[in-house]
């Protein structure tokens, strides 16, 4: 069990160092998040009001794109060089591998997009009531995007031009977290109780941590093949 | 149990089959769609709040039902396709997806449809909506994977693989008018304390929704016969251009022979 968690975690560590040394990727993304959320401003018109009723929502769907842009160097760099080959002849389930690749994942990418979140909030004029909540919601979501991106990830890594497809897997499988992102941010705005949609995404993040990985890996074996 | 399945697994046997069965489906199909079809739009009664729209009912329901039932369908499919390696169950998921898709686009029009008077509006984001919506794109993903590999083989296990993941949206879609308050009406045949609507109405609604159960049963076997028929073709033209390319080099090696 130990020797499992030991190679999860050297493999997550092996790919926050890559990330790191190419940091160019997470900074593209994050330049992305943050280019996308200022069109809407410019698109919008810049009404404070328009603004603040929508920063929630236009946060959370620029979030969903930019996970959605990070998502093909999950695997393919390693599908690429081999090295994809040699992890699934790796002495653990690959299952482990997959988790560890998620949370690395979302280490230099999930944890970038909530630190820039408050930033872009000010831009948006987002009530500052919601900014806990934003910051939260933002914490159980990304995994998820992490999580659920991985299978889609997985499922095209053998596929050309598979990057145009990842979208189109994905993104109708992680609406929910949206709806309840967004449902949690808003509630809060009002000075509800936002703890409700907070249980949800929590709930989604745990039920994708468990069936995520097994999905992912049964993928990835079938791109072996 | 396995061992029943393995029967069914050659597709010869699975041609035999299912063109046994597929006339009757087709009989059926024609059969119930026209009589359905006039019981609904004529001869049931119009609802004493709805008025003439609640015969849109009798399309909608029904094409929603198999929305759900395609996609749960192509699910038990897909996971015997991926435990037991059955061949045949592959053919169904990928002639089941289009149809399913299908099946939504009509629940979601003909609700759109009735939506306009009803509620005042096309469309509204409530949950049942937005969770049918997403088994739309969920069916168009599914269409999109099983063609993206050069090999059919792992295009179909990789799709397999989609549909069970997506199945977890089936049950989200089944109880949202329960969990969420929805401005669409909860169920009122599959409910505790049996169908809360009045004979009149359910017996053309039975015998629509026994229609696009048949309507569904015939083409999806239609379409995996044509599947499994252009399979066929698929191999045996190439044992042919084999045989062709071979007979091509022999006449020149028969040639220097001869010198």
């Amino acid at each position: 069990m130990s020797s499992f968690f030991r190679t999860g975690l050297e493999v997550a560590r092996r790919d926050v160092r890559l990330a790191v040394r190419r940091a160019g990727d997470t900074v593209a993304v994050i330049t992305f998040f943050v280019i996308a959320i200022v069109l809407f401003p410019l698109g919008v018109g810049p009404e404070l009001s328009v603004l603040a009723r929508i920063a929630s929502g236009t946060i959370w769907v620029a979030a969903l794109l930019a996970a959605m842009l990070s998502l093909d160097r999950l695997f393919l760099a390693d599908h690429d060089d081999g090295s994809l080959d040699l992890l699934l002849l790796a002495p653990v389930p690959l299952e482990v591998i997959v988790l560890a690749k998620c949370a690395a994942h979302w280490l230099t990418t999930g944890v970038p997009l909530i630190v820039t979140a408050p930033l872009l909030a000010v831009l948006m004029n987002l009530n500052f009531d919601g900014l806990g909540a934003l910051i939260l919601a933002m914490a159980l979501g990304t995994p998820i995007l992490s999580l659920v991106g991985a299978v889609g990830a997985a499922l095209t890594v053998g596929v050309r031009r598979g990057g145009a497809l990842v979208p189109l897997l994905v993104l109708p499988l992680v609406i929910p977290v949206l709806i309840f992102g967004v449902a949690a941010i808003d509630a809060a705005v009002i000075g509800a109780d936002a703890s409700a949609p907070l249980m949800v995404l929590g709930g989604m993040l745990l039920a994708s941590l468990v069936l995520a990985p097994w999905a992912g890996a049964a993928a990835l074996r079938l791109s072996a093949e | 149990m396995a061992s029943s399945l393995h029967r069914f697994a050659n597709p010869n046997r699975f041609m035999r089959l299912s063109g046994a069965v597929l006339p009757w489906a087709a009989v059926i199909t024609a059969i119930l769609f026209p009589i359905g079809l006039y019981l609904a739009l004529f001869a049931s009664p119009p609802d004493y709040q709805q008025g003439e729209t609640v015969r849109i009912m009798y399309v909608h329901v029904p094409a929603a039902w198999m929305a759900l039932f395609v996609y749960t369908t192509m699910a038990v499919a897909s996971a015997v396709a991926l435990i037991w390696r059955h061949p045949v169950a592959d053919i169904a998921a990928r002639a089941a997806s289009p149809l399913g898709a299908g099946f939504t686009f009509i629940a979601l029009a003909t609700g759109a449809l009735w939506g306009q008077p009803m509620w005042g509006t096309w469309w509204v984001w409530d949950a049942r909506l937005t969770s049918v919506l997403i088994l739309f794109f969920l069916y168009l993903g599914h269409m999109a994977l099983f063609d993206a590999f050069d090999d059919p083989t792992k295009g179909a296990r990789a799709a397999a693989i989609l549909a069970l993941v997506g199945a977890v949206n089936v049950p989200i879609i089944h109880y949202s008018v329960e969990w969420w308050n929805t401005l669409h009406q909860p169920a009122s045949i599959l409910r505790d304390g049996g169908p809360s609507i009045a004979a009149s109405m359910l017996w053309p609604l039975f015998i629509m929704a026994f229609a696009f159960k048949a309507y569904f049963v015939t083409f999806l076997l239609v379409r995996m016969r044509s599947d499994i028929t252009a399979a066929k073709l698929r191999a045996l033209r190439r044992t042919q251009v084999e045989g062709a390319g071979m007979s091509a080099a022999t006449p020149a090696a028969a040639e220097a022979d001869r010198a």
